[in-house]
This record gives structure tokens, C-alpha cells and sequence, in this order.
């Protein structure tokens, strides 16, 4: 199992073909309350840096990038009740979907937990 | 000048404090070739409170306005009484003139009116939640379009006949523009409205049919069965009601299944104003409120736990999603919203039924009384305070000679559809609380003597 | 419906940092607490679904004199809707005091940027009841409304002549209606002269209506920067124009307050380059009478009837937006509008009649005329300034932003402040402040001090933005006391005075859970 992440402070981890996806502690940090969370549909095929997601604050909303190309297997149905659930438990139970990837190689453009460390200290 | 508060000394002075040696110093910024050296020439110099209102009076009195002439005049604008008090509460200056209540602290009055009439907006609609309002019901319906094709992600929507043909126009505009299809169906004189066109044109990609209720004509769709019909296709129902004190006696649009109904709400505590402003209605289903158009007000607490009221889900909206929001809607129709509130508060349920059982009956006496002309027919096979007649000649110039004669009777349908074929001879005509059996009486004896020798 | 005064508000005076609990007694004991949860002139106001009744009623009428239509029967509703009423002592009440928790420009300044929040002369509303205006159909003969049609054609000239402009559309309903109605004529345009341009240029600063409404009319956004002084980034702009650009829209004078002196360049840049240039028209009360849009190569520009011209916000609306068109788009204008005919009648062209020299009209907007009432009250507000009284109008609010400027700027950071005179609104942020202390804090105090916050948080090219926008009808002495008030507050700020975080503490309500409210959306009363 590994854990990659992105300049827009996604994460992603990875065991097999499947990934799990969701937004980092900083950037709930950042957004503030979370309020709702649009999820993307189950089957829909993305590409990597496609908007298929959206998660609300009361002041902002912040469209969530996939880091990966594939098709999604699964959404959080739980944050549909408990958005608040991305703020308490951003890189757990805050995940935002699952997803089979197409193409792995992709990964290898993003950051792993210490190079995002490193990154989010420059911000 | 009256609304000038600075005197002259005080510009002075100001200016000291600026650092600036004339106000002429504040607009460097403007080329000075394209700065204006005194008053644009041609245009007339401030005038006195007397010599304003002399004039717009003078303006206001060559128009006959509806209080001064038997009126049934409809199509989509209704002359109800309103009652003084509404006039007298919107002028409250707290109301009149506060802004859009981004600092909900101090604005609980506006936005707790704009809860209360949210609530009696969707309880009017039959839906589950209405928003704040909108520009008017023309535009309101085409927000219920796009809804409806980001609900269902489809692009077609189906218009009924029945359509206020200034609503289809508004939205053949707009859609020219996104790239939506538009099927608009055609608008015959047939006693029943046009119910089994609108479900015949349903197909899979079709993501609404909009029907209005009762239609323009004055007929009344079977909103359940139309329903029905776009349901098992996956598409959405709008409805749309141009008259809403028809919903005191007949059934509410969302009891039927309409899944989003919009409306135009002039008929409730805002005059006729030769068209504007009005206030356009949006209720829905509960489940499509992140998609819905236009600003909402929602219940909370404050720090204290107090309840209060706030604009609420403002990420669908421009000023947070910019080219993503829902609409680009910036304002609502605030002070109409609250004359329609105060309004249905003062009817409440009971009396709304009561108003409407009245304007029925007007209607009734109008029609009955105009059907004894001989050469003029009803259409309609039921209606409500407004319905289509046909006459033995041309509506249109029936209605400017009526116009001469004193009476304002009715709308011809060329008018309101001006490059459709063979509706030379309807005459659409309301009547509300606001006719007298007198009014119907001149109305009868000008038409007879207008059609006298035509042959039916 | 017993139970609304026990979540009543009550005032705290004099214990601004503590929690709720009352006044302190007159011998500092217990909180004074009064039975009914009101205090003097203070009141609370139940929703009407806990005070009304749906067999209450506040008019009277005839019976209905038959039954319904044999026809009707099928439709008829089962149960009389489910609404409740009041008596007409009740409502009168009931409004009265919900009124009176709302803040209001007859009340106190109302230093909105960007929203112009000036005095709503009572004039304009007594103009608008005339029966002639407010009691008259839009479907009428139109030989029974030539004073109405002659009320658009008056104000119509007015707005063309103090813009310079060749034509205006009068029927958008409201400033971004108004901008629709704009890009739409480009859109026209450009498919008259077959292109398919399909890039608005915007900048970054300017309005969230601007990239919305270009997305809406089918356009894609590209945002342009801004340089350091506050203004559009000419280079920038001109490396972007080409083939695919339809046009720009441009706020001006800005949302910084400041006058974009390079929009004639901006402007001759884009029509070399085939593109229009659209004017936001919000700020044209800063410039009315001083200079033309017209003669700064402007081709659409929207007047909200509501700033510059002093209709009523009315709580959020109804608003109006004329747009005014160059000769290049006028062709295109929306359906309807007035002409005079050679008898000397006003007559409406609308789909009938669209071929006498309108055929390349693009539509129709909303049904019927647009916002007559607006267009009566907006032409009473010019006749009674007159050319000369427009031209003071500007000048003095213009006169008054910069006096806010100068007075404020040595407490508060003012971003632009060596930019130049800045136009109708100060722009100031929350740079410098005590560590955790805000914009928000600085706003929600001056609720405290009586007055209404400025606009926050916009523009978003600027953090912690504080735009303060006077307008011409606040006199001297109100500013100063307005700027003594704003003063103490960043001095308060600075010092780090922690009570500003839950501020106001004298207003109807504390701040308000919007967390709460868009996590579980409450939008009608569940009883």
C-alpha cells in the first residue's frame, strides 16, 4: 500500500490496480467547515487532473482533481450526511471515492509523504 | 440640490484634507480628452420636487390606467386588489431600502420574511422548498430548464402550446445561446389543452416537459398524467403558473407530480406596473436543492443559540463559483417578495380560497354574459379566472375599438402571438375580485355593438 | 408558539467580551431578564406559521355568488391550502417589527463597495404609485400607454446621451441580466459576421457575475492580471487578444476604485484584434456626467438602475439593467423596445414588427416591457438632478471616497493608496492587524459602532479587502463620524483586542452558525 499526493493537496492510495482518493489535512485546513461534498458517479472513467468532485465550504468551493486516470468504484456515501467528516478525519474516514486505475505510471509524477511534507512547508 | 448633503464650504475643506487643489484633481486618471468640461450639453438642468412631479404626472396621465375602465386584461399580469397595508409595510424604510442581507445580524427582518416566504411559496406550489425569488416568471422558467438538464443530464426540454409565449420566447433566446433543444409545441384553439402533444413528444433524451397551469389560454392541463408520462421517460415536470391565485381552488402543481414549478407571483400584493417589476416563483423536490437557481435563506442559531436566519448555500452562486455557478443571477426580486408575503399572510389559506372562489365566479358571470352576444363562443372546456373566447371577427381591432369606447377588453391572441396562424378571432379575458357586474355589463353592450351586422 | 421569546435576543451591554446572560443588575446582581423575552424597545417577532392561522384573515370579501364550473370539478383541490393568515392589526404588527431588526440606508450609512447605497428619494416612490404608471397592463392598446412608452423613450435618450452611446436595450431585469443581454449582442454580432470567437477576456478582479454570465452566454473565461497599482495589465490583455477573442469585459471605474485610464488603449487594441469591448457598468455613478463610456471605445455597458440612479435595493431586488450599445451592436438589441413613429406614436417593436429595420434582433429577454416601476422612479432621480446635478453627483461621491482614503489610510493599510485619487470607493485591508484579528472582526464591529461594514472580502485580488463605498448623499459630518468609528476600530485591532472576535454584541442577533445552516439547510419552517 502507498500513498502519493499532489500539488493541489490531494492524496491517493494506492494497493494493486485500486486507489482510494481524498484531500489532505492541510487543505481542510485551509477550506475551513466543510458543508457538502458532490461526488462523482460510480463508473464514470476520468482522466488524471479531470474536476470530478466538489467540496463546499461555507465561503468557497473547491473543485478536487483526480490524481489518476481510471474508473470510479466507490463513493464516500457516508459524507453525504457527515461532510464534517473530511475536517476530523481528512486522510481516513473523510476518503472521497475509490477508483481502478488505468494507467499506474502516472503515479510516478507524483509526490510521496515526505517530498508533500517538504512542499507544504514552502507554502 | 435637495440630495446633496456637502456645502460648499465642506468641499473645501475636504479637499484640504485630500491634499487635492480642486475636485477636478480627483479625476486625473481620466484622459483628459475624453473629460467632460461642464453639464453634457442638451440635457436639462436640475428641476424642483413641484417641476418633477408636474411632469411625470403629466406622463402618468396619458395613459388609461385600470382602475379607470371595466378591465380583463390577463395574459400572464392580473389586477388584484392589494390591500393598503402592504403598500404602507414595503415602504418601511428598513425594508425599502436595505441592502441584500449579507450581515445577517442586522438584516433578521428581511431574511426572516424571505424564510416565511419561501415556506409559503412551496407550500403554495405544493413542493417541498422554493427559493427567494426570482427576476419574474419568464426568466424563472428558463432557470427551471437548465435545472431540470443539470437534475437529469439531458438537453431537451418540450414546451407545451399552453406556454405563455413570452416565456417560450425567453427561453428559444437563452437556448439559442447554450445549445439546448427546445421543442416547442403549436397552439390551437381546442377546448382542452394539448396534454396528449406534450406526451407524445416525450422521447428518452428528453430532460423536461414544461406545461403551464392553467395555460395561457385559460385551460387546465392533467398535470398528473403528463407527470406520469415524463416520469417513465426520466425527465422532470416543470409546471409553471402565471396566475397563482388559482392554486386556492384548484390543486396544487407539486401534489401532482410536477418535480419543479415555477411561477410568476405579480398576482399577489404587486400591481400591474405595464410589466414590471414582478417577482418570478421556484419550488422543487428537496433533493434538487444544490442544483437550484437564485439565493436561499436558511434556519440556524447564533452564537448565543438564538434562532436566526442567513442566506445559506451561496457556493452554487456566481459570487463564489464564478463561470461554475448555477446561474448568473445576482439579485432577487426582494420587495416584491415581501408585498407577495404580506399579502398571502393577510389572505392566509382560507382567504386565498375565498379570493380565488370569487375570481371564478367573476369569470363565470363574464363568460356566461359575453356567450349570450350571438357570434361569440367559449373555448375552454373549464377554466379559471381567464378564458378564450372566439369572436365573429378580428379580436385584435375588437380590442382597439373597445379601447375607444372606453373599455379595456381582454388580450387578442395575434397579439400575444403574433406570427402564429389562424387565432385572428380569440380574445382571451380575466376577471378578478376587482370586476363589478357593472363592468361586465359595459364591457357586453360595447362588444354587441361592436359585433352588431358581423355573421357569426 | 409559546416557546419563540425563550430563544429571544437580549441586549448585553456593557459586557461586550462576556457571555450571554443579560444585563447586569443596577446593584450588579443577577441579570435583569424581563418575562416576555422583549427588552423596551428591543422586541422579538415569532414566525407568522406560530402566530397566524389559516382561517385568519386580514381582507374582506364578497361571498362567491355561484359554485365552481362543472368543468373545474375534476381539478378542484382537496383542502384549502395549508397558509397561515393574520388580521390586518396582526400583519401591520407582525412586518413592523421584523422591520425594525434590519439595518437600512435611512438609518445610517451603508458604506457598501460596489453596491452604491445612497438615499432613495421618496419622490421616486410617490412618482411610481401614480395610478397612470403603477395600475397599467403591459398588454394594453398601446394607444392607452403612450405615457408609459413615452416614460422608456425619455429615460432611454438619457441614458444614451450622458454614456455617448448609440442605443439601449431597456428590458434586462437587473445588472447581470443586463450583462447577458451585452455578451449576447456580441454573440450576435460575431455570427452576423459568420466568426465563431468563443474567449471573453476578464480580469481577475473583477466581479463574480462577469465570468458567470460569460459562461452562461457560451463563452470560455480567460482571466487577465492586474499590475501592481490596481489596475488591468495592458500587456498582458494584448498578448491574449487573437482570433478566438470575442472580447473583454472590463469594470471601470474598477473594483479597486480606481479609473482605468487605459481603456480607450484597451479598447482600440480589442477592435483592432475584431473583438468588442463590454463595459460593467456597476460603477458609473463615480463617472456620471464627468465622462462618456462612448468616448472610450465602450460597445456594451449595463446601468444598474438601482446605484447609480437610486431605485431602492429593496433587501436584494428588484434591480434594473438598461444596457447601452454602440453603433457596432445596437442591430442586435433584444426585442422590445420603443420607437416613434412619423404619426408622432410611440409604438413597441416586438416579434410582430421586428422587420422594420430590428430583424437582427437576437431574442427576447423576459416577458413583457422590463422594470417599468424602476424606469418611472430612475427618471424622476435624473430630472431632478438635472446635467448639472449628475455631474455633482459624481464629483461629490467621488469627493467623499478619497476624504474616507486619506482619513483612515495612516491606521489602515490602503493597498492602492499611491495609485492616485482613488474613485467612488476606498479601498483598504486587513494587512497589519493584531495576529488573528480580521476583516471580519473590523466588519462586524462597526455593527457595533451603528453602522452598516463596508463590502468585504472583494475585491479578491486583494486579502482581507475592505471596500468602502460613501456615495454623495452622506454629509460631512456623517463621514466623520463614520471615519472616528473605523479609526478606533483599527486601533483597536491593532492592539489586539480580543472582544472584536465576537462582535457585534449589540445587534439583534450574535453571529449566526453558517456552518450549521449549509451543512443541514433548514429552508421552509418545519413546525
Amino acid at each position: 500500500m502507498t500513498r502519493y499526493f499532489t500539488e493541489d493537496h490531494e492524496w491517493i492510495e494506492v494497493e494493486g490496480d485500486l486507489g482510494t482518493v481524498g484531500i489532505t489535512d492541510y487543505a481542510q485546513g485551509q477550506l475551513g467547515d466543510i458543508t457538502f461534498v458532490d461526488l462523482p458517479e460510480v463508473g464514470a472513467s476520468v482522466a488524471k487532473g479531470d474536476s470530478v468532485s466538489v467540496v463546499d465550504s461555507v465561503k468557497a468551493a473547491s473543485d478536487i482533481y483526480t490524481p489518476a486516470s481510471g474508473t470510479i468504484t466507490e463513493v464516500n456515501q457516508v459524507l453525504a450526511d457527515e461532510p464534517e467528516l473530511v475536517n476530523t478525519e481528512a486522510e481516513v474516514g473523510g476518503w472521497l471515492y475509490r477508483m481502478t486505475l488505468s494507467d499506474a505510471a502516472e503515479l510516478g509524477s507524483l509526490m510521496d509523504e515526505a517530498a508533500y511534507k517538504t512542499y507544504v512547508e514552502s507554502l | 440640490m435637495r440630495y446633496l448633503p456637502l456645502t460648499p464650504a465642506d468641499r473645501a475643506e475636504m479637499l484640504g484634507v485630500i491634499g487635492a487643489a480642486s475636485v477636478d484633481d480627483l479625476f486625473v486618471d481620466v484622459p483628459e480628452e475624453a473629460r467632460l468640461s461642464g453639464p453634457i450639453e442638451g440635457l436639462p438642468m436640475h428641476a424642483s420636487e413641484m417641476a418633477v412631479e408636474r411632469h411625470m404626472t403629466a406622463l402618468a396621465a396619458k395613459n388609461l390606467s385600470a382602475g379607470s375602465a371595466p378591465f380583463f386584461l390577463g395574459a400572464g399580469a392580473y389586477r388584484h386588489h392589494v390591500p393598503a397595508s402592504v403598500d404602507h409595510l414595503i415602504q418601511r424604510g428598513e425594508f425599502l431600502t436595505a441592502y441584500t442581507p449579507y450581515q445577517p445580524e442586522i438584516a433578521q427582518g428581511t431574511l426572516q420574511v424571505l424564510f416565511e416566504f419561501q415556506t409559503q411559496v412551496a407550500r403554495l406550489l405544493g413542493t417541498d422548498i422554493a427559493n427567494a425569488s426570482m427576476y419574474d416568471g419568464s426568466t424563472a422558467c428558463w432557470e427551471a430548464i437548465l435545472m431540470a438538464a443539470r437534475v437529469t443530464r439531458k438537453g431537451r426540454a418540450v414546451l407545451s402550446g399552453g406556454l405563455h409565449p413570452h416565456y417560450g420566447e425567453v427561453v428559444r433566446t437563452m437556448a439559442k445561446f447554450t445549445g439546448d433543444e427546445i421543442v416547442s409545441l403549436g397552439t390551437d384553439l381546442t377546448a382542452e389543452p394539448d396534454d396528449a402533444a406534450v406526451i407524445g413528444a416525450i422521447d428518452d433524451k428528453t430532460s423536461c416537459v414544461v406545461v403551464q397551469y392553467p395555460d395561457v389560454l385559460g385551460r387546465i392541463p392533467d398535470l398528473a398524467a403528463i407527470a406520469e408520462a415524463i416520469h417513465a421517460k426520466g425527465g422532470l415536470l416543470v409546471a409553471v403558473v402565471t396566475e397563482p391565485v388559482a392554486l386556492g381552488l384548484i390543486e396544487a402543481p407539486g401534489a401532482l407530480g410536477a418535480d419543479i414549478v415555477v411561477g410568476e407571483g405579480q398576482s399577489l400584493g404587486v400591481g400591474l406596473q405595464f410589466g414590471g417589476p414582478y417577482l418570478g416563483l421556484l419550488g422543487c423536490r428537496e433533493k434538487f436543492v444544490r442544483q437550484m437557481p437564485g439565493r436561499l435563506c436558511g434556519e440556524t442559531v447564533d452564537a448565543e443559540g438564538k434562532r436566526g436566519f442567513v442566506l445559506t448555500l451561496s457556493t452554487r452562486e456566481q459570487h463564489i463559483r464564478r463561470e461554475k455557478a448555477t446561474s448568473n443571477i445576482c439579485t432577487n426580486s426582494g420587495l416584491c417578495a415581501l408585498a407577495f408575503s404580506i399579502h398571502l399572510t393577510l389572505l392566509g389559506g382560507e382567504g386565498l380560497a375565498q379570493l380565488a372562489a370569487v375570481n371564478h365566479a367573476k369569470a363565470q358571470a363574464l363568460v356566461e354574459r359575453l356567450t349570450r352576444i350571438p357570434g361569440v363562443e367559449l373555448l375552454n372546456h373549464a377554466y379559471f379566472n381567464e378564458a378564450t373566447l372566439i369572436l365573429p371577427r378580428d379580436a385584435r381591432e375588437v380590442v382597439r375599438e373597445l379601447a375607444e369606447r372606453g373599455v379595456l377588453g381582454g388580450v387578442s391572441l395575434s397579439r400575444l402571438f403574433p406570427v402564429a396562424d389562424g387565432l385572428d378571432k380569440a380574445l382571451l379575458v380575466a376577471a378578478t375580485e376587482t370586476v363589478t357586474d357593472e363592468d361586465i355589463e359595459t364591457f357586453a353592450t360595447e362588444l354587441e355593438a361592436l359585433l352588431v351586422g358581423v355573421p357569426a | 408558539m409559546s416557546t419563540v421569546n425563550a430563544a429571544g435576543w437580549k441586549p448585553t451591554m456593557g459586557d461586550v467580551g462576556g457571555d450571554a446572560g443579560g444585563e447586569a443588575g443596577a446593584e450588579g446582581g443577577a441579570p435583569l431578564k424581563t418575562a416576555s423575552g422583549d427588552y423596551g424597545l428591543m422586541l422579538e417577532e415569532a414566525l407568522i406559521f406560530e402566530l397566524g392561522a389559516k382561517d385568519k384573515c386580514g381582507v374582506d370579501f364578497d361571498e362567491a355568488d355561484r359554485a365552481p364550473a362543472a368543468g373545474l370539478s375534476k381539478f378542484l383541490r382537496k383542502s384549502v391550502p395549508d397558509l397561515p393568515g393574520l388580521t390586518e392589526p396582526e400583519a401591520v404588527r407582525h412586518y413592523t417589527r421584523l422591520s425594525r431588526q434590519n439595518y437600512a440606508i435611512d438609518l445610517g450609512p451603508f458604506p457598501l463597495g460596489s453596491c452604491t447605497m445612497k438615499h432613495n428619494p421618496r419622490l421616486n416612490e410617490s412618482m411610481a404609485r401614480l395610478p397612470g404608471f403603477a395600475d397599467v397592463h403591459p398588454m394594453q392598446p398601446q394607444t392607452t400607454v403612450q405615457g408609459a412608452l413615452e416614460v422608456i423613450e425619455q429615460l432611454a435618450n438619457w441614458l444614451i446621451t450622458l454614456t455617448g452611446m448609440a442605443s439601449v436595450a431597456m428590458s434586462p431585469k437587473a445588472g447581470a441580466h443586463g450583462e447577458l443581454c451585452g455578451l449576447l449582442c456580441i454573440r450576435a454580432a460575431l455570427d452576423a459576421r459568420g466568426e465563431t470567437r468563443d474567449v471573453v477576456l476578464v480580469p481577475e478582479s473583477a466581479h463574480g457575475t462577469n465570468p458567470a454570465t460569460a459562461a452562461f452566454a457560451g463563452f470560455k473565461v480567460q482571466s487577465i492580471p492586474a499590475t501592481p497599482d490596481g489596475r488591468v495589465d495592458v500587456a498582458a490583455l494584448k498578448e491574449k487578444l487573437g482570433p478566438n477573442v470575442a472580447g473583454v469585459m472590463i469594470t471601470n471605474p474598477n473594483t479597486c476604485g480606481l479609473f482605468e485610464s487605459e481603456l480607450k488603449t484597451i479598447a482600440d487594441a480589442v477592435h483592432a484584434a475584431g473583438g468588442y469591448v463590454y463595459c460593467d457598468g456597476a460603477n458609473f455613478n463615480a463617472i456620471v456626467g464627468k465622462v462618456r463610456p462612448g468616448d472610450l471605445g465602450v460597445d456594451a455597458m449595463h446601468i444598474n438602475l438601482h446605484k447609480t440612479f437610486s431605485t431602492p435595493h429593496g433587501g436584494g431586488g428588484p434591480g434594473a439593467g438598461p444596457v447601452v450599445l454602440s453603433q457596432a451592436l445596437a442591430p442586435f438589441a433584444p426585442l422590445p423596445f420603443v420607437t416613434r413613429g412619423a404619426d408622432g406614436m410611440i409604438h413597441l417593436v416586438e416579434e410582430e414588427n421586428r422587420g422594420e429595420g430590428h430583424s437582427q434582433a437576437f431574442g427576447r429577454m423576459v416577458a413583457f416591457h422590463g422594470q417599468m416601476g424602476m424606469f418611472t422612479r430612475a427618471l424622476t432621480y435624473i430630472l431632478s438632478h438635472g446635467a448639472d446635478g449628475l455631474r455633482q453627483v459624481a464629483e461629490d461621491a467621488v469627493l467623499n471616497a478619497n476624504y474616507v482614503l486619506r482619513a483612515c489610510e495612516d491606521v489602515l493599510p490602503a493597498p492602492f493608496a499611491q495609485s492616485g485619487p482613488c474613485m467612488h470607493e476606498a479601498l483598504f485591508s486587513d494587512a497589519g492587524l493584531a495576529d488573528g484579528i480580521s476583516t471580519l472582526d473590523i466588519a462586524k464591529g462597526l455593527i457595533d459602532e451603528g453602522f452598516h461594514p463596508m463590502t468585504v472580502y472583494f475585491p479578491l485580488v486583494v486579502k482581507g479587502a475592505m471596500l468602502v463605498e460613501p456615495t454623495e448623499t452622506e454629509s460631512k459630518a456623517g463621514l466623520d463620524r463614520f471615519i472616528g468609528s473605523l479609526r478606533s476600530l483599527a486601533e483597536r485591532a491593532k492592539a489586539g483586542d480580543q472582544s472584536l472576535h465576537s462582535a457585534p454584541h449589540f445587534a439583534p442577533r450574535r453571529r449566526l452558525d453558517e456552518t450549521q445552516a449549509a451543512r443541514k439547510p433548514v429552508l421552509v419552517w418545519q413546525g
